[in-house]
């Protein structure tokens, strides 16, 4: 985490690290603000890693952040904002990946592992049934003692 | 001059670390105790010669010496003491000398205790541990060298990271450290007795003090990095799945899964197989998470196309260990005695559920943090893989882990009674009911996730307790009959309690981050800021001098009703040297709740920018993870595994085993 958070600071540091949303770019009426807030909550920031821009104090962040109350004062839908932005920079700025063929690997696959590792787990275990405890006879008990210093 | 024997003692432990392969394996292989005693004076001398190398590289930091290009690089006159030593690991060059340093810690410790092991199975352990361990001498001397000098010398070095100028921060690397290479010791462990083809309860007895430490610290590493993240970030995330922290998350899951197999194995000498992969895997994951961080690929890939050197050196590393000890485990594994059978439901069965959901928590997160890179390596589209992501597929992986935690513990070895153990239970039923009531109260009806989050803590939690005052009779049998029980309870039952509560505590923090309430605004001197009940006053804001920064320090004063509670005293520090600005949070803390309050640009017109969050039971996160780590150094204790008992309880436990294999 250092080296990224570092990396991040790094390629921040020299414009400002600031922080998140300013109260300058929120916007007065409540409902678009907590629109405006949600769909930022969806969106990476690009030059930071795994940080939405909602909070990351980059200078891009906070130009994605004023893009985005801007759509939404214009009128656009929640759909129509993050489509914007994604015209603009690609899937790469959504935090949640789309579900597509590229990605179907890795949305089904947590599932798809836990079901084969149940499936394996259940062949083990059906694999003998539990035997009575039973204690050994004498000739067993020999033989086990015979073999035990063997080893030694 | 100093620093040159620092190189050479470096190089001269690479032809130590070599020896001490040779002789420890030709050792156990021709079982010549002469040989094997080699090996084990090698690990101690390898383990000084390391240590000598890295207190070079300390001292040259200490006294500033630019004269070496790492110190040049990395710090700067002007910075506290602590700061200066902690710059040693906050680079690359430097953190690798670390990573060897504390490898060979743990070479010299098992060297050190091997006298109640036998001597083979210690013989190719540290056979095993010299082998990784030349590698990353190798990858340091040759690509990654912090002993190199710079001519001429600047007159002051370039300074340490503002944002790696922390205290929580200075510490976070070691931990972090021990965590990760204290796998490699249960992987050489596993490696030997795969040479061996002998695994049992023994075997286990031995391994898992060690897995059980590394499993400690690399809690410990975990959660300082993500408080550090809480409180200098300045809105109080705590966890990004960003892939560096995932690269130490992996290698946790993993490792808690091996703590808890290596039980199996311990007690009913099953499940061999998959402990000896699952110890594989958990190094193969630390030596990953050392790849993508230190390699660069995480910037992005062409990034580590950029300077391969490193990236393809540490990729041929991992391809080695892990290759070479994978089709290691496919040629012996079919050779191990499959062990006792059980019932589903039965404690074995409990930890086996354990192990199969820890595992697919840890594929999710190696896909997750992995699938984005793959992607772009063979030219498909850029993908980012988010919170979003994980909120659905590792949590809802993780939740059936987290209920059948309590009722784990409740089940008999072989076959156990679901039935009865979930009528135990039902003060934990109860439990959930309450809290989840009282949330849903307090939180005026909040999230509802949250409020099922914090009824699942309350489920782990109180059934920990019941758990465990279902072994001391609590409430059944007279006070000195419960007080005779507690005393006779061995350790490592303590423990396990302990971890679990702790868990519990943390799930309560996490699950309890949908209720905080924040405000951003704008405020003026004098003004009073209301915030989830409390006022905030702006009192004053002036200029502060640090060592190495500049610093706008504001004053608050945080009221509940006419009541001071706290005075707060958020800064903005700039450091001259990185041209960087650095965000000082205030947290007052109660344990139950922090608010948390940072402070942001002027206007220029008198007015400043402040965030200020009220977190409720946020603090419970980290109190979990020190309870977590706290149980396993109590469990670490335990008489039974301590270094000599081993070797005489192998002959008692020798017969039962041997019966229930019968």
């Amino acid at each position: 985490m250092i080296r990224a958070l570092a990396a991040a600071a790094i390629l921040v540091g020299l414009v400002h690290v600031a922080f998140a949303v300013e109260p300058s770019e929120m916007l007065s009426n409540p409902t678009l603000e907590a629109r405006a807030e949600a769909i930022g909550r969806q969106l990476r920031c690009l030059v930071c890693q795994n940080e939405s821009i909602e909070d990351s104090g980059a200078d891009l962040a906070h130009d994605l952040r004023v893009l985005i109350r801007e759509r939404l004062k214009a009128g656009d839908t929640d759909a129509q904002a993050v489509k914007y932005v994604v015209d603009r920079y690609g899937d790469f700025v959504l935090l949640k990946p789309p579900v597509e063929p590229a990605t179907y690997v890795l949305w089904f696959s947590p599932f798809a592992i836990l079901a084969i590792g149940a499936a394996g787990a259940w062949l083990y275990l059906r694999r003998r049934p539990v035997p009575p405890d039973e204690p050994l006879d004498l000739n067993q008990r020999r033989k086990l003692e015979r073999l035990l210093l063997d080893d030694q | 001059m100093i620093i040159e024997l620092g190189h050479f003692a470096l190089i001269l432990a690479l032809a130590v670390a070599m020896l001490q392969a040779g002789l420890s394996l030709a050792g156990a292989a021709r079982r010549d105790l002469n040989l094997m005693t080699a090996g084990r004076l090698a690990a101690l001398a390898q383990f000084a010669l390391i240590a000598l190398a890295f207190a070079t590289l300390v001292h040259a930091y200490f006294i500033s010496d630019f004269s070496v290009a790492n110190v040049a690089e990395n710090s700067s006159t002007a910075k506290p003491l602590l700061y200066k030593l902690t710059s040693v690991w906050g680079n690359h060059e430097g953190s690798m000398v670390l990573w060897v340093l504390i490898l060979a810690l743990y070479g010299a410790a098992v060297a050190w205790f091997g006298d109640a092991m036998p001597p083979r199975l210690c013989a190719r352990v540290l056979g095993v541990m010299a082998l990784i361990s030349l590698g990353f001498l190798l990858f340091i001397l040759l690509t990654s060298n912090p002993f190199l000098r710079l001519s001429p010398a600047p007159e002051n070095g370039m300074g340490l990271n503002p944002i790696l100028q922390d205290p929580g921060l200075a510490f976070h690397p070691p931990f972090l450290y021990l965590g990760y290479v204290g796998n490699a010791v249960a992987f050489a462990f596993a490696v030997a007795a795969l040479i061996d083809g002998r695994v049992d309860a023994a075997w286990a007895r031995w391994v898992r003090p060690w897995t059980l430490a590394s499993w400690c610290c690399l809690t410990l590493g975990i959660a300082m990095g993500s408080w550090w993240a809480y409180y200098t970030l300045g809105w109080g995330g705590w966890w990004f799945w960003d892939p560096v922290e995932n690269a130490s998350l992996m290698p946790w899951l993993a490792g808690t899964a091996l703590v808890h197999s290596a039980i199996v194995v311990e007690r009913r000498d099953t499940l061999k197989s998959w402990t000896i992969l699952l110890a594989i895997l958990t190094f193969s994951l630390s030596l990953v998470g050392t790849f993508l961080v230190r390699s660069g690929v995480l910037t992005s890939v062409h990034a580590f196309a950029l300077d391969p050197r490193r990236g393809v050196f540490i990729l041929v590393l991992l391809f080695i260990a892990i290759g070479g000890s994978l089709a290691l485990y496919a040629w012996r594994a079919p050779a191990l005695e499959p062990g006792g059978v059980f019932a589903p439901i039965s404690r074995e069965g409990a930890l086996l559920l354990n192990n199969l959901i820890l595992a697919s928590c840890c594929a999710t997160v190696f896909i997750g943090t992995l699938y984005p890179l793959f992607l772009d390596a063979i030219g498909g589209p850029k993908l980012s893989v988010g919170y979003p992501f994980f909120d659905r597929t590792f949590v809802p992986l993780m939740i059936p882990l987290l209920i059948a935690i309590g009722i784990g513990p409740l089940l008999a070895w072989k076959r156990g009674d679901f039935l009865g153990a979930l009528q135990r239970l039902w003060a934990a039923f109860a439990a959930v009911i309450v809290a989840m009531l009282i949330a849903f109260y307090l939180s005026h009806g909040g999230p509802v996730l949250s409020v099922l989050g914090i009824g699942l803590a309350a489920w782990m939690g109180i059934a920990a307790l019941v758990e465990f005052a279902d072994r001391l009779h609590l409430f059944r049998a007279p006070w000195a009959e419960v007080l005779r029980r507690a005393l006779a309870q061995p350790r490592a039952s303590y423990g396990m309690t302990l971890a679990h509560f702790g868990l519990a505590v943390t799930v309560a923090g996490i699950a309890a981050s949908g209720f905080q309430q924040q405000r951003i605004a704008l405020v003026h001197l004098g003004e009073a800021l209301p915030v989830a009940g409390y006022t905030l006053r702006f009192d004053g804001i002036g200029k502060h001098e640090g060592m190495n920064y500049t610093a706008d320090r504001a004053e608050f004063t945080l009221l509940s009703g006419q009541r001071v509670v706290a005075q707060l005293a958020p800064e903005r520090r700039f450091f001259p040297l990185q041209q960087q600005t650095v965000s000082k949070t205030a947290i007052h803390t109660n344990f139950l709740a922090d608010f948390y309050l940072a402070l942001g640009d002027p206007d220029g017109k008198g007015g400043w920018a402040v965030r200020a969050y009220w977190k409720p039971l946020v603090p419970f996160i980290w109190i979990g993870g020190v309870i977590m780590a706290f149980g396993g150094a109590v469990s670490l204790s335990d008489r039974r595994w301590r270094v000599g008992v081993a070797a005489r309880r192998v002959a008692k436990t020798a017969l039962p085993a041997s019966r229930s294999r019968a």
